[in-house]
């Protein structure tokens, strides 16, 4: 049994904190919310304090924020219809891009790996991907309408250029660049939530993927490649992602978001019922059906709604968590 | 704009709650109940007339749970036609209201009475989706409305 140990609580939001998203180099922290402002912080000696405050960036909720891999960037998308681009290779952070396209409310934002694409979610339904140019320039690759209510989530494979949605109709989409036309196409519907998907995490290799949904489920998808030695069929040259755990029973309410570690291969979630919970893989269990045990135990980690939960990449078990009651949180996850 | 139910069914109001002398002794900690919740709520007008949830029958004490434990609220509200379309607006004034009034530790849910409207998984998702009242919420032009339907008279 692990321990989850709290570190210090950032309280300087105003309203609910939607999202907490770690520096590349993992030494800052960004977090957005209801108080439409981003704010930046940093250790200092022992303890962390707010760096930097962005505000007049958005009109309305900042919903999500997002480090470019370089770490010179910072994107927010926000309910006004918006994504915006902080550049701050100066020192200090400026807005000097904003995106639009989107009709409404555009709920998340993820850059790839590459640092060569972007993509935005909204309730339009839509997905679009935006390629980045090197002179700061934003153009729009692809709308993708493959979902058919709002989407929720969208994150990039650890290596490659595939993109996954997470959406309001229960699915999971993934997506990539067809290299014949530059067309994007949907490659694969995960399909085996009964509520809304909220938030969805690759693992180290990109081979698995987590999802955390409103039916109260947690579910690790696995990836079955072309000619795969345990013989699950494929399509052309498509992997085929199955469910091979759905872990319930843990979760009271509504798992808003879910974040596998890069590092420990631990899985953090964060739910409705305000706990934060981790998740850990069993040893020498069988790869096609994997059993996943909760190691902390679920005490109640803050006042309201879990939002967010993210783990730090770089220092192990360093874990931070935001919420409808105002604050952030970091913790340490011990075993 | 044209009335959808010209002619609804007016039911009458229930009397005031009655104070008791242990409500009143201040040493004495009241939980909330579910008549607490109702007088809250009772009071919140149909978009569409002047009458209040509770004239319509709409919203009624008896379809309302309150788990003072595990910190859950369980508003069930019944719109007045199957087709009712303001059947969303109505559950989202009830829930704004509730958020309002309620403190934070309460869990809130505001579903439809089981069988009473036609869209009542669609309307019952949306009503639970947080994001989505969020949302609704920061609509300057929808939250008039939503103001002058909490507005108690």
């Amino acid at each position: 049994m692990g321990k989850l140990e709290h570190i210090q609580t950032l309280t300087k939001h105003v309203g609910r904190v939607w999202n907490v998203a770690w520096h590349p180099k993992g030494e800052h922290l960004a977090s957005c919310g209801e108080d439409k402002t981003i704010r930046i912080w940093a250790k200092e000696g022992s303890k962390w304090v707010c760096k930097a405050i962005l505000t007049d960036g958005h009109k309305r909720t900042i919903r999500e924020i997002a480090w470019s891999p370089c770490g010179n960037y910072l994107a927010s998308a926000s309910f006004d219809a918006t994504t915006s681009i902080w550049d701050k290779r100066s020192g200090e952070f400026e807005c000097n891009t904003t995106l639009e396209g989107h009709e409404n409310e555009v709920k998340g934002v993820a850059w790839s790996r590459s640092g060569q694409f972007m993509a935005t979610c909204s309730r339009d339904k839509s997905v679009w991907v935006w390629e980045v140019a090197d002179d700061d320039e934003y153009e729009c690759a692809a709308v993708l309408n493959a979902h058919t209510q709002d989407v929720k989530k969208v994150v990039w494979h650890p290596c490659e250029d595939l993109l996954a949605s997470a959406s309001y109709d229960n699915t999971i989409k993934l997506f990539r660049e067809d290299k014949s036309d530059n067309d994007w196409i949907c490659v694969a519907t995960l399909e085996s939530h009964d509520s809304t998907v909220w938030s969805i995490s690759f693992d180290k290799t990109g081979s698995h993927l987590v999802s955390g949904s409103d039916d109260k489920t947690v579910k690790i998808w696995k990836e079955y490649k072309p000619d795969n030695s345990d013989g699950i069929p494929t399509i052309g040259n498509e992997s085929t992602w199955k469910c091979v755990c759905t872990l319930s029973g843990y979760h009271t309410r509504t798992v808003y978001d879910v974040n596998w570690c890069k590092l420990t291969g631990l899985i953090a979630t964060a739910c409705g019922d305000d706990i934060v919970r981790i998740f850990k893989e069993e040893e020498n269990d069988d790869p096609n059906a994997p059993t996943y045990t909760l190691v902390n135990s679920a005490e109640k980690s803050h006042g309201q709604d879990v939002n967010c939960v993210t783990w730090n990449p770089k220092i192990p078990g360093l874990l931070a968590s935001c919420s409808d009651d105002g604050e952030i949180k970091l913790w340490n996850f011990v075993e | 704009m044209e009335l959808e139910n010209v002619n609804p069914n007016i039911y009458s109001k229930i009397d005031d709650r009655l104070i008791t002398l242990e409500e009143e002794d201040d040493d004495v900690e009241d939980e909330f109940d579910a008549r607490e919740i109702f007088d809250l709520i009772r009071g919140i007008t149909d978009p569409e007339h002047p009458l209040t949830l509770e004239e319509l029958h709409v919203l009624e004490e008896s379809l309302i749970e309150v788990d003072n434990k595990d910190n859950i609220v369980k508003v069930l509200y019944t719109p007045t036609i199957p087709h009712c379309s303001m059947a969303t607006l109505i559950g989202l004034s009830i829930r704004v209201k509730l958020l309002r009034c309620l403190p934070a530790r309460f869990k809130v849910t505001v579903e439809i009475n089981p069988g009473t409207h036609v869209s009542e998984n669609s309307v019952n998702k949306q009503l639970a989706d947080k994001e989505r009242v969020a949302a609704a919420l920061e609509n300057v032009h929808l939250i008039k409305v939503i103001n002058q339907c909490i507005s108690t008279k």
